[in-house]
């Protein structure tokens, strides 16, 4: 018999990706309520993500906040704009810029991470190990992992936000004089909760999509010592295109949300 | 019986392993010997037939049950599965502290590291983290993993693979002394006739997925069949 349609290889491949990353995530979300809690582990992942990703997370937020307001700037001045840049500038910061760009540095600097040390401990049998020991490592190392980088993510947008909202004031201070409570009593000014709330409820989805692809691509690492630099860089590359599909979600329904 | 999509690696299997004996089983690259000590101990699951341990045919346990089982089985691994984020000591200290059922909670665990360490000859590695140790310290450090759990059954993945002649000599006394210390039931896979011909007291010739031939060292080396004398050329 003809085939009338054949699905490409890819396709097959990415849709039996999808199937296979919602097991994975389905059978977190089974053991996370299992005893036994590994507290101690988890602690200390939280320690490692959080403390490790902290200086990179505070540059680019300071970073950001200057090369934002530089740019910005001129235009404003050309609509005689000038007072809005703080509001303007925390607005974006904190809805949209800090957190996508935290959580796409997040997913470079832990995200892979994850993967490559998942992955080697997959081909070098250390999972195995774990598990013949009577431990269970799926609890043990990927629940403890997506449960720190869910609860860190939040925290670290939270200080590249401060952070960026700084660098801005610097600029603003240097070129426009203006008084650190002057330019502080105007970003919260115009700052609502409903700017905040939505956008930290989705540094949190945000978090959780960098573990989980990062476990999942470890966990599951095949072909050696080469799988584990696969594992690392695909980790990569999946975790940044799911944080656009989140943020575009997010995005409708915040809009949908607030529309009503 | 075991299989990949149309590949048998495991057909009809069939193996005791009787209390205090050393089993030897033998097999070419690919025959699935490690395949059958993986089903053995539950990391890979078997297609049909069963695998009664101490009495419990653990294809149809629950993972808890799988677990309780694993206190009493060690698994020494081909390359020995050292957590390297951990040092030895914590290395060793990583299952005990898992299994309050069968040791209690343990405030210092000192003492039992120790032991264990000092039954491979190693007590002053105790600091060292996996990366610092040469490939026979490794080896002995994992079994020391093993022997922390006190084990009533060790099974060894090619234990001396990897290893020079002279390393491989001091794995296989090991061996021995363990077994004689701690009464182990031991199945040791191996291509190493020296290790089979110093341990084995009873060997199996895996071959095609089944077991081709079973008997003593002696017994199988003075074999008239082509198939079976390739092993000991």
């Amino acid at each position: 018999m003809n085939t009338i349609l054949k699905i490409p290889e890819p396709v097959q491949t990415f849709f039996a990706e999808i199937g296979e990353l919602s097991y994975f995530s389905g059978r977190f979300f089974k053991e996370v309520f299992k005893k036994p809690y590994e507290f101690r582990e988890f602690l200390r992942q939280c320690y490692n993500m959080g403390n490790q990703s902290l200086l990179l997370v505070a540059v680019t937020g300071f970073i950001i906040g200057l090369v934002f307001t530089l740019q910005s700037r001129p235009t404003l001045q050309q609509f005689g704009a000038v007072s809005w840049m703080p509001s303007m500038v925390s607005i974006s910061i904190i809805r949209e810029i800090g957190p996508i760009i935290t959580a796409l540095i997040c997913a470079g600097r832990i995200g892979s991470g994850i993967g490559a040390e998942l992955g080697s401990m997959r081909v070098t049998e250390q999972i195995d190990a774990m598990e013949v020991s009577g431990t269970n490592p799926f609890k043990y190392l990927v629940v403890t992992r997506i449960l720190a980088t869910t609860l860190m993510l939040p925290i670290l947008v939270f200080f590249a936000d401060a952070i960026a909202i700084y660098g801005s004031f610097l600029v603003e201070n240097t070129k426009g004089n203006v008084s650190f409570l002057l330019y502080y009593n105007l970003v919260f000014k115009h700052l609502e909760f409903s700017d905040l709330i939505p956008s930290t409820i989705k540094t949190f989805f945000f978090g959780f999509a960098i573990g989980l692809v990062g476990c999942f691509k470890g966990y599951n690492c095949k072909k050696g010592t080469a799988g584990v630099g696969i594992a690392a860089n695909s980790a990569v590359v999946y975790t940044s295109m799911l944080l656009f599909i989140i943020d575009f979600i997010a995005v409708l329904v915040t809009d949908i949300f607030y529309s009503l | 019986m075991k299989s990949y999509g149309d590949n048998n690696v495991l057909n009809g299997f069939n193996m005791e392993l009787y209390e205090g004996e050393n089993l030897v089983i033998m097999g070419k690259s690919g025959s699935g010997k490690s395949v059958m000590i993986k089903c053995l101990i539950g990391l890979e699951e078997v297609d049909s037939g069963s695998i009664e341990i101490m009495g419990k045919d653990i294809v149809k346990l629950e993972r808890d049950e799988m677990d309780e089982i694993r206190t009493e089985i060690g698994f020494l691994f081909q390359g020995s599965a050292l957590y390297d984020s951990m040092s030895v000591r914590e290395n060793l200290e990583f299952p005990l502290r898992r299994h309050p059922k069968k040791f209690g909670i343990i405030e210092d665990t000192t003492p039992l590291v120790t032991e264990a360490l000092q039954s491979v000859g190693l007590e002053d590695a105790i600091n060292l983290m996996p990366s610092e140790l040469s490939g026979g310290m490794k080896r002995r450090i994992a079994l020391a993993r093993t022997l922390i759990l006190q084990p009533k059954i060790i099974l060894y993945d090619e234990p001396t693979t990897g290893l020079d002649p002279i390393t491989s000599k001091e794995i296989i006394m090991l061996m021995q002394s363990v077994q004689k210390k701690y009464k182990t039931s031991s199945l040791i896979i191996t291509h190493d006739v020296d290790c089979a011909r110093v341990i084995a007291n009873r060997m199996i010739l895996l071959i095609d997925g089944i077991n081709y031939i079973e008997g003593t060292f002696q017994e199988l080396s003075s074999s008239k069949d082509a198939k079976v004398q390739a092993f000991f050329k």
